[in-house]
């Protein structure tokens, strides 16, 4: 336990001297809510029931940065660590795999964690977001839960990916596309509904749609079951994956 | 090959170890043994096999055939508590440059039960002023300073040192070469790959010339190639005829230099000069030179590489 909660230590403060990754994972998250809350103003979502723009997007964009967290930064750092011998370095300490990795895991989720807090205090602040007290345990859940199956999902990436300098179009590519069809940046009741169909089912839209709900105060949402559990669905996937083909070695051919 | 304390003492164990990627044999058969407190070189080329056989005794790669033990375990199979009793320096350094010195040997510390202080570690190699520097602000010979810290700090038994100096100018490499004089000091012992013949003699008390994947010599490296080293050459240009007893042992190059070859070198020397005093002829540029162990590692790789 005590390994365990010094390596999420380190990883955090690792995480925090690299300012390139600390921009991306946290300031542009940051970035699009303060942008897209001004430019949309006292707005509403008609295909939400007249849903305020600010109620609809200052919780979506939040929980995508437990995915930019605990998925691109994550899939991107590892990968490069393990260009540069880092993670080779480490199996030759007594520390065991296992340890390290949760220890990266658990970094990855407070600094997604982290970020959403943010998100959330200046969208209530700034623009007059109403936080639905009741349900914030619910919606905790569901970040846990999301950050759980991303990191898991971003191990299996970062071992199907090869080298380091792959790894950021490798993620970019992966995550941009569903970010656009699950509700992060439009909601998904504005588009076609086989889009909406098709997007539930991969990871990002059940994350945001439970997630958001607890913040609609137009709808009486309940336990988010079946989005939960297509999440850790794709979650144990990515675990399975991680486990068969996670690497710690810089790939190379031939080694002398 | 062994020393007959081997049975008893032996820290490393390699018996016919093999290793092959796809078509290509790495290691193709290499026995060899290190003694407790031994400074042990494996010198060779470039894909001579000496990084496979070290990743291999870190536990890294698994061979394909023969054993291999260190510290009395199969490092396939060995687990933290052997992995306490080992240093590893890679060729890659392995260590987040974002963090300074004190706080990349701390967290390393504290993955040990019984580590050594991060602070005496670090003025042990002299980075007392690079304490709170950043890692990716020091120079290559410091950052190599940081990984040998890192190989020490867990108080090892064994240190694998893995190409050390490889890159560095001569100064840094005289450094470093203080550094791993100083640290086996303590009594580790020490397995060092390299392809610096001058870094295996100065620093190991037994090496092995590896060339494609097998040793091809093995002792110490002052007798290494011994049998080489009998063969003399005596160079020098004359205008005169060579009498026969001298002249069936010399070659005349194109350049005008001619060499002998003398196992004797003394009685050629005395016989060679006696002829040029008797007959008045000049030997310009007269030398004798032994092969430094230069040529010798040359030739044994070269044979086998």
């Amino acid at each position: 336990m005590g390994n365990l909660w010094w390596e999420f230590v380190h990883h955090t403060r690792v995480f925090w001297r690299v300012p390139v990754a600390a921009f991306f994972t946290v300031a542009f998250p940051l970035m699009f809510l303060v942008l897209f809350n001004l430019l949309n103003g006292d707005a509403t979502v008609d295909s939400l029931g007249g849903l305020g723009f600010a109620q609809f997007f200052t919780p979506a964009i939040a929980v995508f940065s437990i995915v930019t967290a605990c998925y691109t930064n994550l899939v991107i750092t590892t990968s490069m660590d393990r260009d540069e011998g880092i993670l080779k370095r480490v199996l030759g300490t007594p520390l065991p795999p296992g340890t390290y990795i949760g220890g990266r895991v658990l970094a990855a989720s407070g600094i997604g964690l982290t970020s959403v807090l943010i998100m959330l205090i200046v969208g209530v602040v700034a623009f007059d977001v109403e936080v639905l007290w009741s349900r914030l345990p619910l919606a905790l859940l569901v970040l846990v839960v999301g950050a759980a199956a991303w990191s898991a999902l971003a191990l299996a990436v970062a071992g199907l990916t090869s080298n380091g300098q792959a790894a950021p179009a490798i993620a970019n590519a992966t995550i941009l596309p569903l970010a656009f069809i699950s509700g992060v940046f439009f909601p998904v009741e504005s588009g076609p509904e086989w889009l909406a169909t098709l997007a539930a089912f991969f990871p990002l839209r059940p994350f945001v749609a439970a997630f958001s709900e607890q913040w609609n105060p137009l709808v009486d949402p309940g336990f988010p079951g079946v989005d939960l559990l297509v999440l850790l669905a794709w979650g144990v996937v990515g675990a399975w994956i991680a486990m068969r083909r996670f690497t710690w070695e810089p790939a190379k051919l031939v080694r002398s | 090959m062994d020393g007959k304390r081997g049975e008893l003492m032996a820290v490393v164990e390699v018996r016919n170890l093999r290793k092959r990627y796809g078509e290509i044999v790495a290691v193709d058969g290499i026995d060899f043994s290190v003694e407790a407190g031994e400074v042990f070189a494996l010198l060779g080329p470039n894909g001579a096999g000496k990084t496979t056989t070290v990743e291999i005794l870190e536990g890294y790669r698994n061979p394909d055939g023969g054993s291999a033990t260190v510290l009395g375990q199969d490092p396939r199979t060995a687990g933290p508590s052997w992995r306490e009793r080992i240093g590893i320096v890679l060729q890659q350094s392995g260590i987040e440059k974002e963090l300074t010195v004190r706080e990349a040997l701390t967290r390393l510390a504290r993955l040990y039960r019984d580590p050594a202080d991060v602070e005496t570690t670090i003025g042990r190699v002299g980075l007392n002023e690079k304490t709170d520097a950043r890692i990716k602000t020091l120079s290559g010979g410091q950052r190599r300073r940081v990984d040998m810290a890192a190989a020490i700090i867990g108080r090892p038994e064994v240190i694998f040192l893995d190409e050390p100096t490889t890159g560095f100018d001569p100064a840094a490499r005289r450094e470093a070469w203080r550094l791993v004089t100083e640290l086996t000091a303590d009594g580790a012992t020490v397995i060092l790959t390299t392809h610096y013949l001058d870094e295996a003699q100065h620093l190991a008390d037994r090496v092995a010339v590896i060339a494609g994947g097998r040793i091809v010599a093995e002792g110490d490296p002052s007798t290494l190639g011994g049998r080489q080293t009998r063969v003399a050459t005596i160079r020098f240009r004359t205008a005169g005829q060579l009498p026969e007893s001298l002249s069936h042992q010399a070659i005349t190059r194109k350049d005008g230099w001619t060499e002998i070859a003398s196992t004797r070198p003394v009685e050629t020397l005395y016989a060679l000069t006696g002829w040029a005093l008797d007959n008045g002829v000049p030997l310009d540029g007269l030398e004798m030179a032994r092969p430094s162990l230069e040529d010798v590692y040359l030739e044994l790789a070269g044979e086998d590489g």
